[in-house]
């Protein structure tokens, strides 16, 4: 019934609302049911060929078809921005299959989907954000076996986790770790936060925004509930600490956002610039309202 | 020392520290090991001989509580003095003792050791593991125990496979002690190496077992090398303990025919 209601939406005709049929929608469902439930747990769910290689976010995007209603109005970024390749295409592709509405300001968005980054304008109650997620499994890097992990995942065996940041701190002098940072989720599961940088950690820790993960090729989705505590590992005489910018966006001049780091000329001059375009613009604006 | 001191310390040596009752895993008639029962003492070496196929390293991966037995207990009775029925203890517990009260000495160093990740974050794994996250605790303890077992401190960031093979034998023996464990088992740990390397590794344990008071489970197909470190023996054949007893009474004297003939067997310089 609802979906029925939902197809007159659709602006291109032959596929089901959201691309995907409403059966693997329920069960997409009923995996992020669970996953919200024990917060961090990575839940398997039959995920299904997508019209876009792995890799380029069948994860985020079977798990956005799944919640996506007609009345949500969706926004995707990819390195933070709304106009790179992979952003556009994916917006498009919602677009025209469940014929959604489609933004790119944050504070309109009610399902954010993103690789790499968390907006820097504060999430809301009624927003969800969806992750991209390349390689869920946290302890992939120092235990290729995949029974042995979920067996240390079950009997809380993260002794491991530090290794990794001992190396870093032996090799560089400090936790060099700068993205995909582990995080401990309500003080039980560890769980990778997918490849943002540790500049969006923090974002997480008691986020009002419900958060979900998906990773296409290793079919698993986890979440971080609304107000959940998140974590980051660290030492305690190395404690965990987030990137930080001598220089100001180039732009809006702010201080306290990601910035990436452009070469401008064949002189190697550099220059940065916030990484989200949207909260970049929407400072522009304030600031040209401020100055009429 | 008041008497009754005394009399605590006698009662806390006079308990076995490991106990294992009618133990028995086969693979196939006479392919395994049956009926093994002993007890191991505290600062106590056990050596388990025997040819190849007799069943040593079955037991082995029993008594380490790496493989359920078909029969038979494995008890250990930890530092608080509570005896452990192992293979009726969780997973959780039984892991957390290999990694805090036990240790185990592969006989490859490869399978011992992360190769992927320096010297020090090898010996400080353990010690992260039980909860310490402080780096330069973990440090100080990485640096203390390349020098017990006689490598360069200065080689703590060099990765595990840049060593020669007895190095990377010493820092797996290191690995399994920087949590201060009061058993250890080893499963050949001195093969592969060559002659002059392995006197060292032997000289090396021994003196880290008596100086630690550690109980030691150590199989050996070497007399040699049982006969420097165990205390006793038992010897083993076709999945059947054909003898024990104290090591130089099994060695000088042996009784069972097939002892005779291991001992015999041994090449006299």
């Amino acid at each position: 019934m609802n979906a029925q209601a939902q197809t007159q939406y659709a602006t291109e005709v032959g596929y089901n609302f959201a691309y995907l049929d409403e059966q693997t929608k329920r069960m997409i469902r009923r995996g992020l049911l669970k996953a919200v439930a024990i917060p961090g747990y990575q839940v398997p769910f039959g995920g299904r060929e997508m019209p876009l290689p792995y890799g380029w976010g069948t994860g985020g995007m079977q798990l956005t078809a799944a919640i996506l209603g007609a009345e949500d109005v969706l926004k995707v970024i990819d390195q933070g921005a709304d106009d790179t390749t992979n952003a556009v295409s994916i917006r498009r592709f919602f677009a025209r299959t469940a014929g959604v509405k489609t933004t790119t300001r944050t504070p309109e968005a009610t399902v954010i989907q993103t690789r790499h980054r968390i907006p820097e304008t504060p999430l809301n109650g009624d927003q969800i954000m969806v992750y991209q997620v390349p390689i869920p499994e946290p302890l992939r890097f120092i235990e290729p076996s995949e029974t042995e992990t979920r067996t240390m995942h079950a009997l809380e065996d993260y002794g491991v986790m530090h290794v990794k940041l001992y190396e870093d701190i032996a090799t560089f002098g400090h936790i060099a770790t700068s993205y995909a940072y582990p995080v401990t989720v309500d003080a039980r599961y560890v769980m990778d936060p997918s490849p943002i940088p540790k500049f969006d950690n923090p974002k997480l820790h008691m986020s009002p925004a419900l958060m979900l993960f998906g990773a296409g090729r290793e079919k698993r989705l986890y979440a971080v509930p609304p107000f959940t505590r998140v974590v980051s590992l660290d030492f305690e005489d190395h404690p965990f600490e987030i990137q930080r910018w001598d220089e100001c966006c180039a732009f809006c001049g702010s201080q306290d956002s990601y910035l990436d780091e452009l070469i401008v000329d064949d002189a190697g001059t550099k220059r940065f610039v916030c990484s989200d375009t949207d909260y970049c613009m929407q400072r522009r604006d304030l600031e040209e309202e401020g100055a009429q | 020392m008041s008497a009754a001191e005394k009399l605590h310390l006698h009662s806390e040596t006079a308990q076995p520290l490991f106990s294992v009752r009618d133990l028995t895993h086969l693979y196939g008639p006479e392919k395994g090991c049956q009926g093994v029962s002993f007890d191991l003492y505290p600062g106590e070496v056990l050596g388990i001989v025997g040819e190849s196929g007799s069943g040593k390293s079955t037991l082995l991966s029993l008594l380490s509580g790496r493989c359920p037995p078909d029969r038979g207990s494995v008890s250990y009775r930890d530092s608080e003095g509570n005896w452990l029925d192992l293979y009726s203890a969780s997973e959780a517990q039984r892991r957390t003792l290999l990694r805090t009260e036990w240790g185990f000495v592969e006989q490859n160093p490869r399978d011992g050791l992360r190769m992927g990740v320096s010297a020090g974050a090898n010996i400080g794994e353990r010690l992260m593991a039980q909860g310490v996250r402080h780096y330069g605790e973990l440090r100080a303890a990485g640096i203390d125990w390349l020098q017990q077992v006689e490598i360069d401190p200065l080689r703590i960031d060099d990765l595990p496979r840049t060593f020669s093979g007895g190095m990377q034998q010493r820092l797996q023996i290191a690995r399994n002690l920087v949590s201060s464990p009061r058993l250890i088992f080893m499963d050949e740990p001195t093969g592969g190496l060559d002659v002059s390397v392995q006197a060292r590794l032997l000289d090396l344990l021994r003196g880290l077992v008596r100086e630690l008071d550690l109980a030691v489970v150590i199989v050996t197909h070497d007399l040699a090398v049982a006969r420097l470190l165990a205390d006793r023996l038992m010897v083993m054949r076709r999945s059947h303990v054909v003898e024990a007893g104290l090591t130089d009474q099994i060695l000088d004297d042996p009784q069972h025919p097939y002892s005779q003939l291991l001992v015999s067997s041994v090449l006299q310089p």
